[in-house]
Formats: structure tokens, C-alpha cells, sequence
């Protein structure tokens, strides 16, 4: 075994982490919760027609391949004149696709707070944007902070799908030394390790704020 | 604090409410004037919280009248026909049923059954949440009112829990003033004690009778028919819809002219035999 390839390989492994996964993991979470919270209200509404949109959204992304969408928005969208940059591609087709995922958590998460919580809001007199936004949301992060940080956790190890519409991050790092070095077995291995690294610090941060968010639920 | 020289508060008059096929209210009347405590009897199902729900717009009766002083007179048959089916209909309609529905609203102030305290706030943030957020009350002269009241159901220890550490009785006591807070003209009761273990019913009915003694105009639904009798001074019994009998409490309960009133009490007051 290659000791010394793997130790000079590990800083521009994990530097690709730092620079490149994790931004693009973070960017596209953040923006992915906001879809997914309108398209969760989509789903909601009393209107046909606009929980009909929610639907469709949902129905689009789950059903249809997170790489296709990439490529759908890298290497076609150019056809109709919209040429987007590899990171801003990236980050928006992995958006959507959170946003389609965690609109289900979202919506479950906001029904499985008691509707007495929404009449309370209205007594005191509060509108029902307020209401969801001060009594309804705080309630149903708790409840969707396990499935949601499933979604960001798959997210990470995703984003290696970006190398295909050239993102540098961990993976193409990885592609490039491998391909430099043969070593194929070792750098992907190495870089497999950094990913499982990553993600258990994640699972680490999702239990510290579950018992955050604990401090108010009767136990 | 509200006055007692009873003049008429509230007139509500042929509320109707369907839900589907399931007709539950098929047309009531009420009257209630200033520091007048109005208990709303009846078996489940009765109608008798979709009464108290219409008053606030929780509910939204298909047809009726509902009149509150000073306030918005709402036709809810002409509204609702004014507004048109479903989503489709006359949005400006439905924006003038809207302002209606909050405009019920914002006399009132509600406590429920199972008190709805928020669980991620503080009992004074529960308490300070409609002042402040709503009204605009600054939050120092909110908290400074909000904790007399508390001082006042004798819950000043607890201003800094959260609901869930506190006994059922405690968090309706915390219900009761986060109502009062609002400082409404009609405080509307939703069976506050049907969810209370028995030893704990008291101290939520000692503080109501506090506030009808103090002259607040009250619509209370309870079984509680005894505190009906002592404290209210009206009691409607409903049944099926509709407003079966209504009057003193003497007259409801010591001489009700109505076999129907008649069973439910015999029924509630010796269910054994």
C-alpha cells in the first residue's frame, strides 16, 4: 500500500470537502427548505389548483433521475439559449430536488402539529401566516428534524454527482488523482472514508439539535 | 373592566351550521348583555360548541345573523352567497367575509378544552404572544399586565415554565389569562374542565367564578351543571340543533317545562338509575 500517496492525497481530498461538497451540500439545502415549505403550502391550500401544482412538483422530482435533472439543466437548457455555470447548475437542480423530497416531510411535519394550535393563533389574533410562521413551524421542526437531516445526509453524498457537469469538488478531486496515480482502489477508498467522515459529524449535529429542540416537549 | 350595566352585547339569531350532510346547529338564537354569564348545556353533539365556535369565527354558520355592539353586523346567509361556491367565487366577497370573520374575532377571546397553550413558549410568552404580537402593546407594559394576572390565579412562580410542566388545572388557569390579555369585550368557554381529573376542576371553576363575580360577560359550554346553576345567569339547554329551552337556572333546573331538558338532567344528575 501506497502509504505516502495516501497521506499527500488526504489534504487536497479533504480541502475538495471543505471547498467544494459541503458549500454546495449547504447552498443547496438552505435553498431546497424554502422550495420545499412553498410547495408544501402548495400541497396544503384549500385551492385545486394550486395543491394540484404541488402535487405536480412532487410527482416530477421524485419520479425522474436527480442526474437526468442535472444534465436537463447543464447540457440542455443551452439549447434554448439559458447558459448556466457548473456551480450555479449544480446548486440549482440540487435545490429542486430537496425541495420535492423534504416537501413531503415538511407537509407531514406541519399536519402533525394539532389543529388546536392553528384555532389558538386565530383567537389571539394572529393571521395565518403568523400562526404557521410563530406557533406551527417552531412545533414541526422538531418532529421533521430526524427525516430532514436524512435528506441533507443523502444530499452530501450526492453532490458528487456534479462532478459529471465538471464542479470541482471532493469527487473530481478524487477522479483526477486516481487517473494520475492508477491508484483507483486506494483514492476512491480514501475518498469513500472522507464522505462517511463527513456525514458522522452530520448525524452527530442532528442529535445535538434534537435535544435542543427537546427542551420543551414533555418527556 | 367590562361593564355591568347590561346592555346587549351580542344577538345572534336563526344560526344555522352544516357540516355535509350532518346538520348541527338549524337555527339558534341568543342574547347576551355586559356581565351576563351564559351557560350553553346540552348532550355531545348537541350543537352547543359550534354555538360558542360561530361566535368567535371559528366556525362560519351557513346562514343567521350575528350582531355585536359597536361591532360588525354579519348576515352569514347574504355573505355566503355574496361570496359564491368554493374558491371560485367573488374574491372581494370573500375578502368582506374575511373582515367579517376577524372582526367577530377580535371582541372575543377564547379558552378550550384542551387549553391549546403554544408548548414551545413560556407560560408569560403564551400569555403576551396575542398583546404583543397583535395589539401592539409594548412588550414591558404587556408583561407587567400579564404578570398581575397570573398573580391573580396564583400562577406568579410559574411565569417561566412551559406548559408542559405544569398541572392540567394550571395550564386552563394559564388559558383563562392568556384570554383576559386580550382584554376581550365576550369570553367564550369551550368546556374548559370536561379534560381535567376531578380533583382539579375547582380551581379552574373558582377562578371563572371570579371573573363573572368581576362583571366579564362569559358564554361558557360545560357539564358542569352546578356551576351553571351558581354562577350563570342564563342557561340555554340545546338538543338536536336547536335551542330546546332557555331561562334562569331556577327555572331550568328546578321546574323545566321541557321533557326533553328533563331527561338530559335526570340523565346527568342520576345517571345510576
Amino acid at each position: 500500500m501506497d502509504w505516502q500517496l495516501v497521506a499527500e492525497s488526504f489534504w487536497p481530498l479533504l480541502r475538495g470537502g471543505l471547498i467544494g461538497t459541503m458549500p454546495l451540500a449547504l447552498a443547496s439545502f438552505a435553498i431546497g427548505l424554502v422550495v420545499a415549505l412553498l410547495v408544501a403550502l402548495l400541497r396544503l391550500s384549500p385551492n385545486p389548483v394550486l395543491s394540484w401544482v404541488g402535487r405536480a412538483y412532487i410527482s416530477l422530482i421524485r419520479g425522474t433521475p436527480l442526474l437526468v435533472q442535472l444534465f436537463i439543466i447543464f447540457y440542455g437548457l443551452p439549447q434554448l439559449g439559458i447558459r448556466i455555470d457548473p456551480w450555479p447548475s449544480a446548486i440549482i437542480a440540487f435545490s429542486m430536488n430537496v425541495g420535492g423530497y423534504a416537501a413531503e416531510v415538511v407537509r407531514a411535519a406541519i399536519l402533525s402539529v394539532p389543529k388546536g394550535q392553528w384555532e389558538a393563533g386565530w383567537t389571539v389574533g394572529m393571521s395565518p401566516a403568523r400562526t404557521l410562521g410563530r406557533i406551527i413551524l417552531p412545533q414541526a421542526a422538531r418532529v421533521s428534524v430526524p427525516p430532514l437531516s436524512n435528506t441533507f445526509i443523502s444530499l452530501v453524498k450526492d453532490t458528487s454527482l456534479a462532478t459529471l457537469i465538471l464542479v470541482t469538488e471532493m469527487f473530481r478531486i478524487a477522479q483526477q488523482i486516481a487517473a494520475f496515480s492508477n491508484e483507483f482502489l486506494l483514492i476512491y477508498t480514501e475518498a469513500a472514508l472522507i464522505y462517511w467522515m463527513f456525514c458522522t459529524v452530520l448525524s452527530t449535529g442532528q442529535n445535538v439539535l434534537e435535544k435542543r429542540l427537546d427542551r420543551y416537549v414533555a418527556h | 373592566m367590562s361593564p355591568t350595566d347590561r346592555t346587549p352585547l351580542l344577538t345572534a339569531r336563526g344560526i344555522e351550521k352544516s357540516f355535509g350532510a350532518n346538520h348541527v346547529l338549524r337555527g339558534v338564537d341568543l342574547d347576551v348583555r355586559r356581565g351576563d354569564v351564559v351557560a350553553l348545556i346540552g348532550a355531545s353533539g348537541s350543537g352547543k360548541t359550534t354555538v360558542l365556535r360561530s361566535l368567535n369565527g371559528l366556525e362560519t354558520p351557513d346562514a343567521g345573523v350575528l350582531e355585536l355592539a359597536g361591532g360588525p353586523v354579519v348576515d352569514f346567509g347574504a355573505q355566503a352567497a355574496a361570496a359564491g361556491p368554493g374558491w371560485f367565487g367573488n374574491r372581494t366577497a370573500r375578502a368582506a367575509a374575511k373582515a367579517n370573520r376577524a372582526a367577530l374575532r377580535d371582541r372575543s377571546a377564547m379558552v378550550f378544552q384542551h387549553h391549546n397553550l403554544f408548548p414551545h413558549r413560556t407560560v408569560l410568552e403564551n400569555v403576551i404572544e396575542g398583546p404583543c404580537q397583535v395589539q401592539g402593546v409594548p412588550r414591558a407594559t404587556a408583561t407587567g399586565r400579564a404578570e398581575e394576572l397570573l398573580a391573580r390565579v396564583g400562577l406568579t412562580e410559574k411565569r417561566d415554565a412551559y406548559p408542559h410542566q405544569l398541572s392540567g388545572g394550571q395550564q386552563q388557569r394559564v388559558g383563562i389569562v392568556r384570554a383576559l390579555a386580550l382584554q376581550p369585550d365576550l369570553l367564550l368557554f369551550d368546556e374548559p374542565t370536561s379534560a381535567l381529573d376531578p380533583e382539579l376542576v375547582g380551581e379552574v371553576l373558582t377562578v371563572m367564578k371570579e371573573l363573572a363575580d368581576e362583571g366579564w360577560t362569559m358564554v361558557v359550554v360545560t357539564h358542569e351543571l352546578s356551576f351553571a346553576r351558581q354562577v350563570a345567569n342564563q342557561v340555554l339547554f340545546l338538543d338536536g340543533g336547536v335551542v330546546v329551552e332557555h331561562g334562569t337556572p331556577e327555572q331550568i333546573f328546578t321546574a323545566p317545562a321541557e321533557e326533553r331538558t328533563r331527561r338530559f338532567l335526570d340523565r346527568i344528575l342520576h345517571p345510576l338509575d
